[in-house]
């Protein structure tokens, strides 16, 4: 056994989490139960309240196959209540003798390794075997063959974290986002163990008591800036500060994004983000990657990134000229490269050339105040840049992540090529769900520049109901917060020129009932469809799903108890944030977090705080997302153009006088198309070439016209006539 | 601006024998009304119209049996001279026109496609110089912008105010060739706008069409098919959205050439309706013809239908733009000339408003008392195939060859003299005269002043941020260029532009390696109003 252990033990350190082979590439299909997202095999069974999956005994008959199979060939099992894909072993380790419900053969297992011969030590009153009781008696020096096994639920950090509590939340209404239901849910060891009425727990076991309220899944924020440093100043709220402002509204997830500067190593740069943040994070987190200068040599770390680090998001800027902005070419093929490596792209949407213009425009007009930064980044330059990023990504058949939406054409923008199939996402963020952008008016310095972010907060008073409406039906997906906080004092760099003031605004506390307030107390949308929006959805996208993102046997422990009637006035006084400036003063929302359980601790409760630094950990993210691959793939084999057979052209060939003009390079650059495609996995495109290229090769003497005529782009090769 | 003297003096050569005509009996039609009229026309302009008009003798009397009188048509977008690739059209100005004169439009505007680094006056005059022999057909020019600088800028004022050229192409396709950037259309956009010339955007993605030509090329795709796959229509409308923006933003009214798919023309519909001031050209391909012929197994016919952008392979475009052409989203109808021609049954359609947004208007497009006497006689049953071989152009290839047309010309009337009747073309070579166009004009124009006047933008006025100001702590560790050893050569680098953004870092980066402590001094924390330089801070 310890050698199998061992092998075991090894192949699970290999996947960092439970969950994480949840994906496309997962080596089995997926059962289909009870939804197309559905990938939680059994989570059917359990929301139509089958709880008899769940009990003891059928875990002990799946440990019983857990255990032959390991012996057999030291294969990883496949288990049930976690889904495809996965060893799923249930560690719980409460005493048998507090339930024996339905006991026949009345021999409880080793409820970690599951040895049916426990019985035969006559001294083990517990029902556990040795090593077992060495387990539960004291954790800290488990054996190897047991920590393997409780690995596979947490990461290597885990021995660093505190053990979870032992937790039943009893009494609540379960969200998810497909349906609602009444069930209690027992918590151990930092995920969920067991859903259902009348659970049958260990004793000694902590009780939250949700009764009236709602449980749903801790949200998941899909874009915060916690650590990316604007103009040389860092973010005056950091990854303590905001996961804990995080965690108090409700989000339990958060996905920073790395900002790497132009010339430096994507590596390098990941590695120092997730070490800051795995020292100072409070809750889970994971990690996009923003992507300033594109070119080729980039492609190796991407792999590594996508393959070996668990990034499967990277955002390119379309603003910000001569920093970070990437042209449209630069953009075409990181797309192609991303889709390649199954990973999705996002974009930082506004025309960088015009704002750049028109800030130099505003500027020479004695505009300096942050009333420019509106002024000088117009609705219209971001619904530009949204549709030229739709238009490439809709070229390159990569999904597409449209970060910060906030305005109505924007949005519109999106809907309607989403009505039109492209795969492309949206985000609305806090600030852009709950205020406008009047208060860049504001004749105090300190309040208008806290609004500053890019693209700015719109003018027009109606975009928050208006952007609620398309988050509602759909047609925008995700909420985020765009959390980048910076203090007045920072802000105030550019108080004489609104172009150095940093950008960003707070939001990362208020997500939730942001959203809940203006979309679901308003009727606008119900209490599933807020957690799609605000933590499934996310999850799903970017493929954290069902580990995050959904109440379900076997997903994390990332549990918040909603409590829709309470109301609660957001100020600077009270948040629990750095910055002295709120852009929400004065806001009154519904909907609270009253309890909010992180990783199987609490860590709010009665208002009070109780979390520890740097007990986050990172969650990887596996490539190929299913929500938003498979119709990819499925485009990627359509889209192979096909040239036309045709017979040799032999008529005449005008001659083409050599002119000294420049000759676009591209047409007659008739090598390979990119080296990087060769390198890649497999390429559809690619696949279509060798099947073209076959016809080709039937035709050899159109090849030899190629070469004779005019080399330098003639009429052969028409590209182009105007 | 010229005078109209002047003006007739330009081609009086081949004016010498001006005719004085009666067109009688038929319905004249304009833009805004159509009547029955007799047109009595002396020395090439139109000197009456109405009933039992009082004329001398000896006038040649045309009978127009009811038939439609109409202004004759403005072809917008021809390109007679344009080399491409160092290969000529292989219609030049004389035969160019007269087709367009035996399809009844009357006026041709040509573009002039300088190269970059050529000099726009020069190559003005050289077109100017050809045609004025060439021509049988009044012409004006527009000038294509193959590059934006400094000097271009001269070229252009001179060029509106004493050449009469009010109408400027620019690329946002040609990548590496003609193509210019957002921030330089920005400007171009700016500085025409303060000529008050008329922006024509050439409205195509150059840099994705450029990525796909090289993916198409890589997949084997040499043949004609490759055009259309490697501009699909997505690129045109995208570029018409960002043109449109750019429009905007500088408030310029902006020119589409060349509206070639539905999508293209529905973000030119959605613009207007948000009261954008933007103007969309089908041309005479895209109406009347589809994009399938790119899969003709013929190379050479295939290979005639090659346009950018290219003709939409949904076979119900033609119907679409004609709805829209209808309606007044669209407006202009050029024929983009480009080694074929015809025009013959649908250029009519949008005389007016062409000689409107080009300021010919109402010399051009109308048929009123002073107007020139361009006139065409429609005979709207009449109905004709079109091929290769009847036609007046030089090309084999008829893109419409086959095609059946209702209602053609009559007889065609061009300064006041007759150049086409019944089939017989009687055009003299080098009788058509330049026509200047004047700067700001009314139709695209008006709207521009008042939204300019409207459009100004104020700050806030208020008191001095006293505040404390963030001391900026050099800890730029991500910031530090390191330049990797993969970044490949074709990388884009950064201009060397100021910009405030980098300017300010590289300013920062300074202070750290000077000396730290120079930071925590006055120049930041001053209290006097905190009135330091704060560029420098980074």
């Amino acid at each position: 056994m310890s050698e199998r252990g061992r092998e075991r033990c090894s192949q699970e350190d290999d996947c960092t989490s439970l969950l994480s082979r949840l994906g496309s590439d997962s080596p089995r299909p997926r059962m289909k139960y009870g939804g197309m997202f559905c990938s939680v095999e059994g989570a059917f069974e359990n929301k139509t309240l089958n709880f008899e999956s769940f009990s003891p005994q059928t875990q002990r008959r799946r440990a019983t196959r857990t255990r032959i199979d390991a012996h057999d060939g030291g294969e990883v099992l496949r288990g049930g209540g976690g889904g495809g894909g996965q060893t799923v072993v249930f560690p719980s380790g409460h005493t048998w003798e507090n339930h024996g419900k339905g006991e026949k053969t009345g021999s409880p297992l080793c409820v970690y390794c599951r040895e049916r011969d426990v019985r035969s030590d006559s001294n083990n009153k517990s029902g556990l075997c040795v090593r077992a009781r060495v387990c539960v008696r004291g954790r800290a020096d488990q054996s190897a063959d047991h920590r393997s096994i409780r690995m596979s639920f947490q990461n290597k950090k885990s021995s660093a974290r505190p053990a979870g509590d032992r937790l039943i939340i009893k009494g609540g209404k379960i969200v998810n986002d497909d349906q609602s239901f009444y069930a209690d849910i027992y918590v151990e060891d930092g995920s969920i163990k067991q859903i259902g009425e009348n659970l049958i727990v260990p004793s000694g076991v902590r009780t939250v008591d949700a009764y009236g309220q709602l449980v749903i899944p801790g949200g998941v924020d899909a874009n915060t800036n916690l650590l990316a440093p604007q103009k040389g100043l860092n973010p005056a709220d950091d990854f303590y500060q905001g996961t804990r402002a995080a965690l108090c509204g409700g989000t339990t997830t958060i996905m920073d994004h790395v900002l790497v500067e132009p010339g430096t190593s994507l590596l390098s740069v990941f590695d120092q983000w997730r070490e800051t943040a795995e020292q100072r994070a409070c809750c889970d987190f994971s990690l996009h990657l923003d992507i300033t200068r594109w070119h080729e040599g980039l492609y190796e770390e991407l792999e590594t990134l996508v393959k070996d680090k668990g990034v499967n998001s990277f955002l390119f800027f379309m603003a910000y000229k001569d920093k970070y902005q990437s042209s449209d070419s630069q953009l075409y093929e990181a797309f192609g490269v991303l889709r390649d490596l199954g990973a999705i792209a996002q974009v930082h949407a506004e025309n960088g050339d015009i704002i750049d213009e028109e800030q130099k425009k505003l500027l020479s007009l004695g505009i300096t105040g942050p009333e420019g930064h509106v002024l000088s980044h117009p609705e219209e330059v971001e619904t530009e840049a949204v549709y030229r990023a739709i238009t490439i990504a809709k070229q390159a058949n990569c999904p597409l992540y449209v970060t910060k939406v906030m305005s109505k054409s924007a949005a519109d923008t999106i809907a309607k090529s989403r009505k039109k199939g492209m795969v492309v996402y949206g985000e609305p963020i806090t600030a852009s769900l709950a205020t406008d952008g009047s208060k860049y008016w504001s004749k105090d310095w300190a309040t208008a520049a806290a609004f500053v972010m890019s693209p700015p907060l719109n003018p027009d008073p109606s975009t928050p109901q208006y952007l609620t409406s398309l988050l509602a039906c759909g047609d925008l997906q995700v909420t985020s917060s765009a959390h980048a906080s910076f203090s007045t004092a920072q802000k105030a760099i550019g108080k004489d020129d609104f172009t150095l003031i940093p950008e960003g605004t707070n939001g990362i506390e208020e997500r939730m009932s942001v959203v809940w307030d203006r979309a679901v107390s308003t009727g606008k949308m119900d209490e599933n469809e807020f957690v799609a929006v605000t933590s499934t959805n996310a999850a799903k996208l970017f493929n954290i799903y069902p580990r995050k993102g959904r109440i379900a046997v076997g997903s994390d422990a990332d549990i918040v108890v909603w409590n829709p009637k309470e109301t609660r006035t957001v100020s600077a006084k009270t948040h629990n944030l750095t910055v002295e400036v709120n852009i929400l003063e004065g806001l009154e929302f519904r909907g609270v977090a009253s309890v909010v359980i992180s990783g199987g601790r609490v860590v709010l409760e009665d208002r009070k705080l109780n979390m520890s630094e740097g007990s986050g950990r990172f969650v990887p993210r596996k490539a190929f997302p299913d929500a938003v691959y498979k119709r990819i793939r499925a485009r990627s084999k359509m889209a192979e153009a096909r040239g036309v057979p045709r017979g040799n052209y032999d008529g005449p060939v005008h001659d083409v006088i050599s002119m000294t003009k420049s000759v676009p390079p591209t047409p007659t650059s008739r090598g390979p198309p990119c080296p990087k495609t060769q390198t890649g996995p497999r390429n559809l495109h690619q696949s279509g070439f060798t099947l073209a290229g076959a016809q080709i090769d039937d035709h050899i003497p159109r090849r030899s016209a190629q070469r004779i005529v005019a080399p330098p782009g003639g009429r052969s090769n028409i590209t182009s006539l105007s | 601006m010229l005078l109209p003297g002047t003006l007739h003096r330009g081609g009086g050569c081949g004016h010498m024998v001006s005719e004085r005509l009666l067109i009688k009996g038929g319905r004249v039609v304009n833009d805004d009304q159509s009547l029955y009229a007799d047109v009595y026309i002396e020395d090439g302009l139109i000197k009456q119209v109405g009933e039992n008009l009082v004329v001398p003798g000896g006038v040649k009397v045309i009978e127009a049996n009811g038939r439609m009188v109409i202004p004759g048509g403005i072809d917008v977008n021809t390109c007679f001279m344009k080399p491409y690739l160092g290969t000529q059209p292989v219609d030049d100005f004389l035969q160019g026109t007269k087709a367009a004169l035996a399809g009844g439009t009357t006026m041709i505007i040509d573009h002039v496609t300088p190269q970059p680094g050529d000099s726009l006056l020069e190559a003005f005059e050289h077109w100017q110089e050809a045609a004025d022999k060439k021509a049988c057909c009044d012409y004006s020019l527009h000038v294509d912008i193959p590059q934006w600088n400094e000097t271009v800028k001269d070229e252009l004022e001179l060029l509106v105010q004493e050449k009469g050229v009010n109408s400027f192409q620019v690329y946002m396709a040609y990548k590496d060739l003609y193509q210019m950037s957002d921030s330089l259309l920005y400007e171009a956009l700016s500085f025409l706008k303060q000529l008050g010339a008329v922006v024509l955007v050439h409205a195509e993605n150059g840099d994705l069409i450029a990525q796909e030509q090289r993916k198409i090329l890589g997949m084997g795709i040499t043949g004609p098919e490759g055009h259309p796959l490697s501009r699909p229509e997505e690129l045109e409308a995208e570029a018409v959205f960002r043109a449109i923006t750019l429009g905007n933003r500088v408030n310029c009214p902006v020119y589409i050439t060349k509206v070639m798919s539905k999508s293209a023309a529905d973000t030119i519909t959605q613009a207007r309706r948000k009261g954008s001031v933007v103007f969309g050209e089908p041309i005479t391909a895209s109406l009347a013809t589809d994009g399938s012929h790119y899969w003709s197994k013929n190379w050479a016919k295939a290979a005639a239908y090659v346009t950018s952008p290219p003709l939409s392979p949904d076979p119900t475009t033609p119907d679409h733009l004609h709805t829209l052409l209808a309606c007044g989203d669209l407006q202009v109808v050029g024929s983009a000339h480009c080694a074929y021609k015809n025009g013959f049954c649908l250029g009519q359609v949008t005389s007016t408003n062409a000689a409107k947004i080009f300021n010919l208007y109402p010399r051009k497009g109308r048929i009123a008392v002073g107007s020139d006497a361009d006139i065409v006689i429609w005979d709207p049953d009449s109905s004709k195939t079109i091929t290769a071989k009847l036609q007046q152009s030089a090309s084999e290839y008829n893109i419409f060859e086959g095609l059946e047309c209702r209602g053609g010309p009559v007889l065609v009337l061009s300064q006041g003299r007759v150049v086409y009747e019944e089939g017989k073309l009687q055009a003299q070579q080098g009788t058509g005269r330049f026509i200047p166009c004047k700067p700001f004009p009314d139709y695209a124009y008006q709207r521009i002043k008042f939204r300019n006047q409207v459009k100004v933008k104020q700050g806030v006025t208020r008191g001095m941020y006293d505040g404390p100001v963030y001391d900026v702590i050099p800890t730029p560790k991500y910031i530090t260029p390191a330049p990797s050893a993969k970044t490949s050569p074709t990388s884009h680098q950064p201009p060397p532009i100021r910009n405030l953004h980098q300017s300010n870092f590289s300013l920062s980066g300074a202070q750290i390696d000077d000396n730290v402590p120079r930071r925590s001094g006055h120049r930041i924390v001053a209290p006097p109003g905190g009135r330091s330089n704060i560029t420098s801070l980074g």
